[in-house]
Parts: structure tokens; C-alpha cells; sequence
């Protein structure tokens, strides 16, 4: 993937100062209890792109969705060029003034574009459209976008990234103030991006304000004079591009302070671990392996014994990395070898046979299945691995889901309770029982302490070391970077889904993660002041 | 070439019917004349009729299988509202189309509101309407009023002895109608929008109830002419009429080459498909000596036929449209 244009030739400009033209105060919103907005602000200038970020559940959806009368906030005022609006539903937002655009095109793709643009208004005489007026009118819209379509062309003949301009020029036709994207590059590549940023740039030219909810740093560099960070619900802080180096973007969002380095007696003897595993040759290896639009190519050897973390923001690729190798999705580049043995790893069902496990990151769709027990839940992937010519008895299955629940200690200690009445974390190891279960020989974790409570984090930890122990290789996704830095013995850093640092040894740490994320290599300028001398 | 593509359905369909109509003339000497065209009509003008409203439901990704029995009711309805409570022929068909137009907003507000599937909802309107039907009479009913023996009479006359009768021709004003609605308004573009995706077509900003609840009522009342349309032809009302008709229907909507799925179609392919099937029970009645069950299995077999195509045609869509991403240029 060629790298977007970098914020080192492309600073934004001073950020549009003067009267904001949307203002949102006090924004606070609760479901059941909890708080998914608490008291957050935004202030949009005219002719501004404004960066929404956070990470998962950091309330950035709950906030789109509450300023444009989707969701209707508890409390908070939201004004349009001096005016309170309340806007109840998402028709009533764009007449006043506030158009959404998502990440999944929301337009009919078997429609011919000039229908797109004016479904619902369509030019009519005598109750038919008038075909000739409306195309012709399409045409001088997507004009001012310098987009040439035929616009009796259906939709979908158009690459994604033009279907997404076709759905901002609807925006922005139905007289738009405001246009707030939400992750609308995420399905895009370099060269689309740079399509869909011209047309921003030329939109915020006529004045109009841009919230713009993305994953990407860079992109965020690229385009956005200001940046407001939301964490768990709160705001986080707000401040305009140039005085906002990357590293302190990502350390805002993590909410995590440099200053704050593990003890290193958390870290079991590196030497130890040496001697017990990682001089052991790599039974499984990835070379150049990637997948266009998914994630860049990228180098991996597992050994057993061996625990390699995953780390990166959201969106990053970790998750994209580890569907590769369990055969979730598929490689378009590379190989890969088990055993010094070329694999295709085409399906996970392979991958299986080949003594991977995968415990995923959606522990509630993809993992568990909440109406069978905890037994049932347990002998799942083994019962998939000896294939139904060969079921386990019933003996079997009482033994091994009773051997699992007295390791692991899942309370309570009943294999016949459904699974979904268990506690998440109980939930969580009765999951990692049922790949134990398989004896594999490389385990993939995605998130395993995500949802999770304290106590329940530190068994699961305390289990990831018994199990490298014991000479299993370990993947592990975590945005826990305390926990990572406890039990990896490489670290693999990703951003804007390539694999771009690995760490390993003494390497491994918080603040050495997190520069590796922020890419603030402390050789270089910090990119924002790079900005600003450019 | 994606005009073409999308064409492509309706000009296979087209061109098997043409092909089909040329066997039938080679084989048969008396077949090639616009008496034969004609009778085709007017065979199939109820068929014609409904298939419309069909056309409508399936592009915007329902299904509608009550129109059957629609016609069931209309027919029984019409024969004792004019046989037995003596009301003037004309008020009678007012009054079931709106009834008939009533029931398929019922039935598409309960798709709405209760978001049901409309394969459901419509399952449970096929057997209100045939009960209700059943309720009414369950003989036949000959409807003698003089309004019926006129109009069977009224034809306009053509060269070569061909007629042009009033069912035929309520078919032609059905189907140029329908391209119409569907083609050249809003509302057909809300039919189009709403089987892309319906989702999209609420967040921008369509009325998707309202645009249901229409589309259903256009299928039913469609219905009823196709009832009134039926009752003319057979000049009696029975409760037993048009069973199965829903299933004839949806086969012509998709050998027209209607995408079961929704949001492509033409309103002619399915005029075509209506034609295909009557121009098999012509061959059949023209031999004399096939049963006319082949002309199922002959349906059945193009229904294949036609399904295979679409697939085959999607598919090499796709993959020419993922060869030519891009088209834009900033």
C-alpha cells in the first residue's frame, strides 16, 4: 500500500478561526445505566475538517448518532450558526443542515446514479420524472466534485470510493452545513483516499464543516485542522492538529501516560523463558504473507513456547492478522509453512487440523454459543476436529469438561449450567478450554481480557504463561499494553494494517509500544513540527 | 455495456419467445397470424394483469401470493353482488377493487409495522381471501348480466378475422401503465430503491411504509381487475378460480427476467414471460394429442432455464465490474 500523502507535505492550514458554525455543549447520554456520553463538547468552525476519534466504545458512534437525532441525547445543546436545533430523526438533521455519510455507502446501488442524487426529489412534470432535466442536473453536481459519470449508468458500475463521493454530493446538494463522515475511508485504498480528501478539501473551501471519524492517523494528519478525543465517554481533549504531535494523539486515546513504565520484576526471567522455548525452531512460518486491502505482507514465526503479542490501535490490522492465519480469510500474497511444509490455510476448518485454535475477539457472536452448557461449549472444537464419524462419548465429554473446569477454575463448577448464564470471564476461559481441549499447538487469542474483570484478567494472564510454559505458541491480540508487555516475548507493532515495529527483549515496553504506534521515532521531529517547517 | 447487461434478461426472454413462435409456425401451418397473437391475449390478459402488480412486488423485494385467491374472491363476489343483491355491474367492480385495494394495504402495513416477512403475511392473505371466497359460494355462479354478454362481444376487429377484445386490451392499458409507474416516477424509483437496499432507501430519506403499503395495494388491486378481467372471460364466478395463479405469475415475473431478489426488472419482460407461457398452452392445444400438464413441465424447465441465466449473467457482472474498479478521475 502506498503510504497517503504524508502530513510532512501536506500540513493543514491555521484552522478557520471566527464564529463556530455547529456547537454541541453537554452532551450526555446513558443506556441502562451506563454513560455512554458524559458531558462532551465540539465546536465546528466553517471550512473545517474536525477529527472525531477513540477507540472502541469510546462514544463516538452514540455522539454522530445523538447530534443527528438518531439517538436521543439525555442532555446537551447543539446549535447550527448561533441557532438550537434539535433535529429528531436523521431526515429532519439534513433539513437542518447536517448531512451523514457512513462507512457502508448508504445509497441503492441498482439505481442509476442521477437517481441517487435526487431520489425523493427527483425533477418532476405531470408526476414523471423528467429524466433529461435530473441527468442533466447530476451532471453539473458531480461537477463541482470534478467527477465525470455517466449518471444513467447504475451506481454500482462505480468503485466504492466514487459511490461514497456520489453519497457526499446527495449530502451536500441537500443543502449541508455540515457533513460528518463516518469512517469513510475504511473500505478505500491510497489512491481512492486521495480522490475522496480532493473533494474535502474543495468542500471545506466553500465553507462548509466536516466532522470526520476515522481509524487512520495519517489521515487525520492529512486533512483535519483540529482534533477532539473522546474516552470512555468523556472527552478527552481537543486541540488543533499542529499542536497535537502524534504521539501525544495516541496517548490521549489510550489514555495512558509515558511516564507510566511497568516494573520490570512483572516480566518472567527473559532468560528462563529463553531456555524453555524460543530457541526452539519455528514450527509455523509467514513469509511476505498479506492480502490487498486487508492487510499489508508481513513476515511471522512462531515457536513453541513463544508468546508474540499483537499490538496497534483500532483498525489496525491486528485482528485482519490473525483471521490470515486461521484461515478466516485469505492471502493473496506470500506463503506459508507448518512443519517446513507449505500450507494453503484456506479455511479455518485447516487450519484446525493443522492444531491451531482461535478464540475471537466477539466472545457473544463468535465465540460462545449461550444456550449449550459449559460442557457442550468445551468439547465443541473437539468433536469439529475428530468429525462426526467419530463422536466423543458421553464419558469422555464429562471427563474432559470436568479436567477443564477444575484447571481453569470456571465457577460455578457445574458443566451442564448453559454457558451464557456464566460470568464473562468464566465465559472466557470455558472458550480457551475448548481450544485446550484440542491440544493445539499454537493458540490464538484475540482481546482475552476484554470484558472481563480484574480478578479474571490476571488468571487469564497468569494461564498465558502456564501455557507458553508447557510449549504452546501463543498470538495474542491486546489492547492492554500493560498486559502485553508481562507475558510477550515479541511484540509486533501495526499501523494502518501493515505490520510496522517488532520488539523484542528489553524492547518491550509501554512507551516503546506506544512510539512504535504513534510512529515518533525520537531520532526524528516530531510530524507536526514537521508540519509547521514545511 | 452495463445498459446492455442489465438489458440482457428481457432481450433473452424476447428471443426465446420470438424463437418459440417461429417453431410453433413451422409446425403448425395455420399458426403465424394475428388471430393467433391476439387469442394470446386475450387467453392470458388476467395473467398479464396481475403479473404487473407481481413485477412491482418482487422488484422492491416482496413476494405477493395471495393474488390468486384475490381473484377467487373477485370473481364470487362480483357473481352475487350482481346475481343476487342486483347491483349495477360497473358500482360492483368499483367496489371490489377497492376492497381488493384495501386488503393489499392491510397486508402491507402489517409487513410495515409488525415487520413481518411479506412471504408470511401474503401466505396468510392467500387463505383469508380463498376462505372468504369459500364463505361467499362454493358453486359456481353464472353471472347473465347484460353488461358481461356485451362486453364479450365488444371486440375491436382487426385484419384476418383477429379480435381485440376487452380483456386484451385492459391487459395492453395494464402493462403500458405499469411502465409508466415503474419507469418514469418517483414511485418507481422507490420500487428500484427499496430492492437495492432497503436500509439505504430509509436513510435517504423515502417513506419505505408508505411505498409498501402502496406497492402491496397496487398488486391487490391489480388483482381485482385481474378477478374482473377473469370473471368477463368465463362470465361466472367461482371460488375455485385463479388457484395457483400467484405461482404462474411470479413464474412469468422471473422468466421476464426479474430478479427474485428485487431491484431489477421491466415491466415488458414480464409481458414477454406472460406471453412465453400462453405460447406454450397454444402449442399444446394446437397438437391435440400432449397432456396439458407439459405445458408445467415445459414452465418449469424455462423457470430453470432462466434462473441458471440471471446467476450466470450476475456473475460475469461482478467480475467485469471488479475488473474496472475506479472510473473516476479527480
Amino acid at each position: 500500500m502506498v503510504p497517503i500523502s504524508s502530513p510532512h507535505d501536506d500540513a493543514p492550514a491555521a484552522p478557520p478561526s471566527g464564529a463556530p458554525l455547529l456547537e454541541l455543549t453537554g452532551f450526555s447520554k446513558s443506556f441502562a445505566g451506563f454513560k455512554a456520553l458524559d458531558q462532551v463538547e465540539l465546536t465546528l468552525r466553517a471550512g473545517e475538517a474536525h477529527a472525531l476519534l477513540g477507540e472502541n466504545g469510546a462514544g463516538k458512534s452514540t455522539l454522530i448518532k445523538c447530534m443527528t437525532g438518531v439517538v436521543h441525547r439525555d442532555a446537551g445543546r447543539l446549535s447550527l450558526d448561533g441557532v438550537e436545533i434539535a433535529p429528531r430523526s436523521a431526515e429532519e438533521a439534513v433539513k437542518a443542515g447536517i448531512a451523514t455519510v457512513y462507512q457502508e455507502v448508504n445509497l441503492a446501488p441498482n439505481l442509476s446514479v442521477a437517481q441517487n442524487l435526487f431520489l425523493g426529489r427527483q425533477p418532476t412534470r405531470f408526476g414523471l420524472v423528467r429524466e433529461g432535466e435530473m441527468r442533466r442536473r447530476a451532471t453539473a453536481v458531480l461537477a463541482e466534485f470534478d467527477l465525470d459519470l455517466d449518471v444513467a449508468a447504475p451506481l454500482e458500475r462505480y468503485s466504492v470510493a466514487v459511490q461514497h463521493i456520489v453519497a457526499i454530493a446527495r449530502a451536500v446538494d441537500q443543502s449541508a452545513r455540515v457533513l460528518i463522515l463516518d469512517e469513510p475511508t475504511a473500505s478505500l485504498d491510497a489512491h481512492e483516499v486521495e480522490i475522496l480528501f480532493a473533494v474535502l478539501r474543495k468542500l471545506k473551501a466553500r465553507g462548509i464543516g466536516i466532522v470526520f471519524v476515522t481509524h487512520f492517523l495519517d489521515q487525520v494528519y492529512a486533512i483535519c485542522e483540529r482534533i477532539t478525543v473522546l474516552r470512555n465517554g468523556r472527552l478527552a481533549g481537543s486541540a488543533t492538529t499542529a499542536e497535537l504531535p502524534r504521539l501525544d494523539l495516541v496517548r490521549m486515546m489510550l489514555g495512558r501516560e509515558l511516564a507510566q513504565a511497568t516494573a520490570p520484576a512483572e516480566r518472567a526471567p527473559l532468560a528462563a523463558r529463553e531456555v524453555a522455548g524460543a530457541r526452539e525452531a519455528a514450527f509455523a512460518t509467514f513469509e511476505n504473507y498479506g492480502k490487498a486491502g486487508y492487510v499489508a505482507p508481513f513476515d511471522l514465526a512462531l515457536r513453541p513456547g513463544h508468546v508474540v503479542g499483537l499490538a496497534g490501535l483500532l483498525g489496525s490490522g491486528r485482528t485482519e492478522t490473525t483471521r490470515l492465519i486461521f484461515g478466516a480469510a485469505h492471502a493473496d500474497s506470500g506463503t506459508a509453512t507448518v512443519d517446513g511444509a507449505r500450507v494453503a490455510l484456506a479455511s479455518p476448518a485447516e487450519a484446525l487440523h493443522l492444531g491451531f485454535g482461535y478464540c475471537p475477539e466477539e466472545r457473544k457472536t463468535e465465540g460462545i454459543v449461550a444456550e449449550l452448557t459449559v460442557r457442550e461449549n468445551i468439547v465443541l472444537a473437539l468433536q469439529a476436529r475428530r468429525g462426526v464419524t467419530r463422536p466423543l462419548s458421553r464419558r469422555e465429554q464429562d471427563e474432559i469438561a470436568a479436567k477443564f473446569i477444575r484447571l481453569l477454575d470456571i465457577r460455578p463448577p457445574d458443566p451442564e449450567r448453559p454457558i451464557g448464564l456464566l460470568s464473562g470471564g468464566n465465559q472466557q476461559k470455558a472458550l480457551l478450554a475448548r481450544w485446550l481441549a484440542t491440544q493445539p499447538r499454537l493458540l490464538i487469542l484475540d482481546e482475552p481480557t476484554r470484558g472481563i474483570d480484574v480478578g479474571a484478567h490476571a488468571e487469564i494472564i497468569a494461564l498465558i504463561r502456564r501455557l507458553c510454559a508447557q510449549g504452546m505458541a501463543l498470538l495474542v491480540v491486546s489492547s492492554e499494553l500493560e498486559e502485553i508487555v508481562t507475558y510477550a516475548d515479541e511484540v509486533i507493532v501495526l499501523r494502518d494494517r501493515a505490520h510496522v515495529a517488532r520488539l523484542t527483549g528489553d524492547d518491550i515496553t509501554v512507551p516503546g509500544i506506544l512510539a512504535a504506534i504513534a510512529e515518533a521515532d525520537p531520532a526524528q521531529p516530531p510530524p507536526a513540527a514537521a508540519g509547521r517547517a514545511a | 455495456m452495463n445498459a446492455a447487461s442489465r438489458l440482457m434478461p428481457v432481450a433473452a426472454t424476447t428471443a426465446v419467445f420470438l424463437l418459440g413462435f417461429l417453431v410453433c409456425s413451422l409446425t403448425f401451418p395455420n399458426f403465424a397470424s394475428l388471430r393467433v397473437v391476439m387469442n394470446l391475449f386475450t387467453d392470458n390478459a388476467f395473467l398479464g394483469i396481475v403479473a404487473v402488480g407481481m413485477t412491482f412486488v418482487i422488484i422492491s423485494g416482496g413476494i405477493d401470493l395471495s393474488v390468486g385467491s384475490v381473484i377467487g374472491f373477485t370473481t364470487v363476489f362480483l357473481a352475487i353482488a350482481i346475481e343476487r343483491w342486483g347491483v349495477p355491474p360497473l358500482v360492483a367492480f368499483a367496489l371490489v377493487l377497492v376492497i381488493c385495494a384495501l386488503f393489499g394495504a392491510a397486508m402491507g402495513a402489517a409487513i410495515e409495522y409488525f415487520e413481518l416477512p411479506p412471504f408470511i403475511v401474503t401466505l396468510a392473505g392467500m387463505f383469508l381471501a380463498r376462505g372468504a371466497s369459500f364463505l361467499m359460494s362454493t358453486e359456481s355462479i353464472p353471472i347473465t348480466a347484460d353488461l358481461y354478454s356485451h362486453l364479450a362481444d365488444h371486440a375491436l376487429r382487426l385484419p384476418g378475422g383477429a379480435r381485440l377484445t376487452v380483456p386484451a386490451m385492459i391487459m395492453i392499458l395494464v402493462v403500458l401503465g405499469g411502465m409508466v409507474l415503474l419507469h418514469l416516477t418517483r414511485f418507481g424509483a422507490n420500487v428500484y430503491a427499496l430492492g437495492g437496499s432497503r436500509v439505504s432507501t430509509a436513510l435517504m430519506g423515502v417513506n419505505v411504509t408508505r411505498t409498501t403499503i402502496r406497492i402491496y395495494m397496487l398488486s391487490a388491486g391489480l388483482a381485482g381487475l385481474s378477478g374482473i378481467v377473469f370473471s368477463l372471460y368465463t362470465s361466472s364466478g367461482y371460488s375455485l378460480s385463479g388457484v395457483g395463479v400467484e405461482l404462474d405469475a411470479i413464474a412469468a415475473v422471473v422468466i421476464g427476467g426479474t430478479l427474485l431478489s428485487g431491484g431489477y426488472g421491466f415491466v415488458f419482460g414480464t409481458f414477454v414471460g406472460v406471453l412465453i407461457q400462453g405460447l406454450i398452452q397454444t402449442y399444446i392445444s394446437f397438437d391435440g394429442s400432449l397432456s396439458s400438464w407439459w405445458a408445467k413441465i415445459a414452465t418449469g424447465l424455462l423457470l430453470f432455464a432462466f434462473i441458471g441465466f440471471q446467476q450466470a449473467t450476475l456473475r460475469l457482472a461482478r467480475r467485469s465490474r471488479r475488473h474496472a474498479t475506479g472510473g473516476a478521475h479527480a
